[in-house]
């Protein structure tokens, strides 16, 4: 390590373990000795970044970390409530980010995905389909007892998170196969498109019934109960069942955020495993040989099929994933979540923490997360508390939001923490973007520059 | 690239699919917007026995259409010079309608009591002040969200693009509130002016073509022959290649960015005077319709642009009549998908480096 970089390490360390530490009491609400912890974990990574048994430790560390976390914190509490959308969304984000940040997929349809592993929850965890069964009596699979008497179709919450990544991996491939003659900006226009049609399904498909289909319509009937129809429509599906596992007594409550909390955590566990593997195997480079020239991955051998459909399939799968999560903890589907907004949200948080890096991903779901649930919630009777002002913030809550997202990206447009790899590109001048040499950026725009 | 592989394995099996896919290419885009009008001519043709019903859904949607061209223009052609799906366009529609109808003809007091003479001198004035209401702002955004990325990834303005729009959203609530609002009918856009063979043309209709129809000529032949359109061509085609003959490719982007926000402003006003409602979300909806259009048409390409309004609005008028306006955004965009599967480049568009 040069002197150079230890002074630069130390500026940083200085900046981000404070900021982390004051974000996460002062704004979220955690306990300060978990964020001390927190704090240290990230200043370990910082003055370490190349050691393996650092890094072995302090892996463990957070998992151990995290698990004690819930239990440090009122089980009901505002910030179990945040702490467990932002492990949530964090599922989604790291599932773009295959797409958008590994294999520069650019997707502005990620909503399809939600919308799709909601569905599910909705058909097989509530009372929806309330005429199916034999004789209406209704389906049940592995779920509580309180749920056998229920009329309608209840599976077992990981039964239908198995079903909604079946589902979702299979819509994913089909939503790309359109975009793979397209490259850059062209992807976009077609996930948007097929994002706002599956919205559009969603929100309209009361008038969808099976019984009308043409061919499966009499086999749909037989499943789903006389008059089933796609959706609720505007007015929803719900309530949904509660997460319930063959070990435990009673389903999830709603006050008792804790279990949640927890399901959540080994959501993004298990995807945060998926995407450091995947990251470093042969089809995690071939993504990000696609992302950097197409042309020449092709010719050195990339099958470009196979590894754009494995792409969507991989991060839809966990867009589903999350969906069937939020259903059953929101309790209710309804059209009006799968807005363009949606996508846009989640792609905010990888493109605000850093497209393609894992870490930069989860900070810019907390981030975004806690403005959108919390800050901009919270603000309104600041003005009253604050100044003595009867100003109402409520009415300006999207200018905010606009207002952070404007600045956050022209203070900082590689994102929190960027990829390594485009670090060294973009600042270091390393590689593809090499202009100008040594010190700071090219003043100078490059148009060429891609994402 | 592939094809040549290919046609080295299996040369005659190649052929064959060479050339079907050459005649999908070719014609399937054009039978694919045919289908839509065509089937229900038939059964408009076999129900009533006349084409007026068809007849009356391709003029709304005409007419519609301007509308959606005049934005799809702004779009393409900022596409077309920096690369960047501006998403805050449609809000600078909304700005332009909101400026007109919420305020300016409070301002020079228009109403439906106005005189003839009066109302088309005010018309023309406020069409003028929700564009350069428009066009300013336009390049206001430009110089606070975008110029400052123009060195960053590629995707971090298409954040920043979101942002304004929030904010342009924003200022819309504060202005008129969270619903929709009636305006004035300053032209009552459904009286019949004409009617041929049971097609009714109404004021509306003339008002929003006969506005369009000179805007588009006056954009199209100054990019094409002005000096700065020169500069704005050039630009487009190779910005560091432009700077070196001497072009300034800052105050050209700014340029193009006001041209777009004219186009837009003039929308918004030719929109309030036509739906007769403002709303601070009309833009949203416009927006990616407007864009559908502009890469239907070919991004980047003004002609195509306009062509696509068109499209778009009858598709979107034979939907909304036929099948249910609630199902129109799910038709046009899957109608966008197609377009993307036969022919990425768009109607009128070259084959790109983006859309080979």
């Amino acid at each position: 390590m040069s002197p150079a970089t230890d002074q630069r390490t130390l500026l940083t360390a200085a900046v981000a373990v404070p900021a982390i530490v004051i974000f996460a009491t002062g704004l979220l609400g955690m306990n300060l000795l978990m964020a001390l912890i927190l704090g240290g974990f990230v200043a370990a990574r910082l003055f370490f970044p190349d050691d393996r048994n650092v890094r072995i430790a302090v892996t463990i560390g957070a998992v151990i970390w995290a698990v004690v976390l819930p239990y440090m914190h009122d089980e009901a509490g505002d910030f179990m409530n945040i702490a467990t959308l932002i492990l949530a969304y964090s599922v989604m984000a790291l599932g773009l980010n295959i797409i958008v940040g590994y294999a520069g997929l650019l997707d502005l349809g990620y909503v399809a995905f939600f919308a799709l592993g909601a569905m599910m929850a909705g058909w097989f965890m509530s009372d929806f389909y309330a005429n199916a069964g034999s004789g209406g009596e209704g389906v049940h699979f592995l779920v509580a007892d309180f749920t056998e008497n229920l009329f309608g179709i209840h599976l077992n919450f990981l039964i239908v998170v198995l079903i909604a990544i079946v589902v979702c991996t299979i819509a994913g491939m089909i939503i790309g196969l359109p975009t793979l003659r397209l490259r850059g900006d062209y992807i976009a226009i077609v996930t948007l498109a097929f994002g706002e049609i599956i919205g559009r399904i969603v929100a309209n498909g009361d008038q969808l019934k099976y019984a009308d289909a043409p061919l499966i319509g009499g086999a749909l009937t037989d499943i789903f109960g006389q008059g089933a129809v796609f959706s609720g429509g505007r007015e929803g599906i719900g309530p949904i069942d509660k997460i319930w596992f063959p070990w435990s007594d009673e389903p999830f409550e709603a006050l008792n955020l804790r279990p949640w909390y927890l399901v959540a955590l080994v959501m993004v566990l298990l995807v945060l495993f998926v995407n450091y593997r995947l990251r470093d195997s042969r089809l995690g480079r071939a993504w990000i040989a696609l992302r950097e020239d197409e042309v020449a991955a092709a010719s050195m051998g990339v099958p470009l099929v196979k590894t754009k459909l494995l792409a969507y399939g991989t991060g839809a799968a966990f867009g589903g994933m999350a969906g069937v999560f939020l259903a059953s903890r929101l309790s209710v589907v309804n059209a009006d979540q799968f807005q363009f907004f949606f996508s846009i949200f989640i792609l905010a948080m990888i493109i605000l923490g850093g497209l393609g890096s894992i870490e930069g991903v989860l900070i810019g779901a907390g981030v975004l997360v806690y403005i959108n649930f919390k800050f901009i919630p919270d603000l309104n009777d600041k003005p009253r508390e604050w100044f003595n002002l009867d100003l109402d913030l409520s009415e300006l809550s999207s200018a905010i939001y606009g207002f952070l997202l404007v600045i956050m990206m022209v203070l900082r447009p590689q994102g929190l923490i960027p990829e390594r790899r485009r670090k060294m590109e973009l600042v270091e001048h390393v590689g593809a973007g090499a202009t100008t040499g040594v010190g700071e950026p090219s003043t100078e725009p490059t148009y060429e520059a891609r994402a | 690239m592939e094809a040549s592989t290919e046609a080295g394995r299996l040369p005659v099996r190649a052929s064959t699919w060479e050339r079907v896919r050459g005649w999908i290419g070719e014609y399937g885009l054009i039978a694919l917007l045919l289908a839509m009008p065509v089937v229900y001519g038939i059964q408009d043709i076999s129900d009533d026995g006349s084409l007026a019903r068809l007849g009356n859904n391709i003029v709304d949607g005409l007419s519609n259409g301007a509308i959606w061209a005049l934005i799809a223009l702004g779009y393409t052609l900022v596409y077309g010079i920096i690369e960047l799906i501006n998403f805050a366009h449609g809000e600078v529609f909304m700005i332009g309608s909101l400026v007109t109808a919420a305020w300016f003809w409070g301002v020079i007091g228009l109403s439906e009591q106005t005189a003839i003479l009066g109302l088309i001198g005010g018309l023309l004035l406020s069409l003028v002040v929700a564009m350069l209401v428009s066009g300013t702002l336009n390049v206001m955004i430009e110089r606070v969200a975008y110029r400052p990325l123009r060195t960053a990834p590629k995707l971090a303005p298409l954040i920043t693009a979101v942002g304004m729009s929030f904010i342009l959203q924003n200022v819309g609530i504060l202005w008129i509130g969270g619903s929709q609002e009636g305006v004035p009918q300053l032209v009552d856009p459904q009286k019949e002016l004409f009617s041929i063979g049971g097609v009714q043309v109404s004021q509306g209709d003339v008002l929003s073509i006969a506005t369009t129809i000179p805007l588009v000529i006056i954009l199209t032949s100054f990019i094409s022959q002005s000096r700065m359109g020169r500069a704005m061509r050039a630009t487009a085609q190779d910005p560091e290649a432009a700077r070196l003959m001497g072009v300034n490719v800052d105050t050209t982007i700014s340029l193009t960015f006001l041209l777009g926000g004219l186009m837009a402003g003039a929308a918004g006003l030719i929109y309030a005077l036509y739906q007769t409602t403002i709303w601070y979300f009309q833009g949203f909806t416009a927006g990616l319709i407007a864009f559908t259009a502009a890469v239907m048409g070919g991004i980047g390409n003004l002609q195509g642009a306009v062509l696509g309004g068109f499209i778009i609005g009858i598709i979107q008028q034979i939907s909304d009549n036929r099948i249910g306006g609630e199902w129109t955004p799910a038709v046009v965009f899957a109608y966008l998908v197609l377009i993307m599967v036969f022919r990425p480049q768009g109607l009128l568009g070259e084959e790109t480096r983006e859309a080979g």
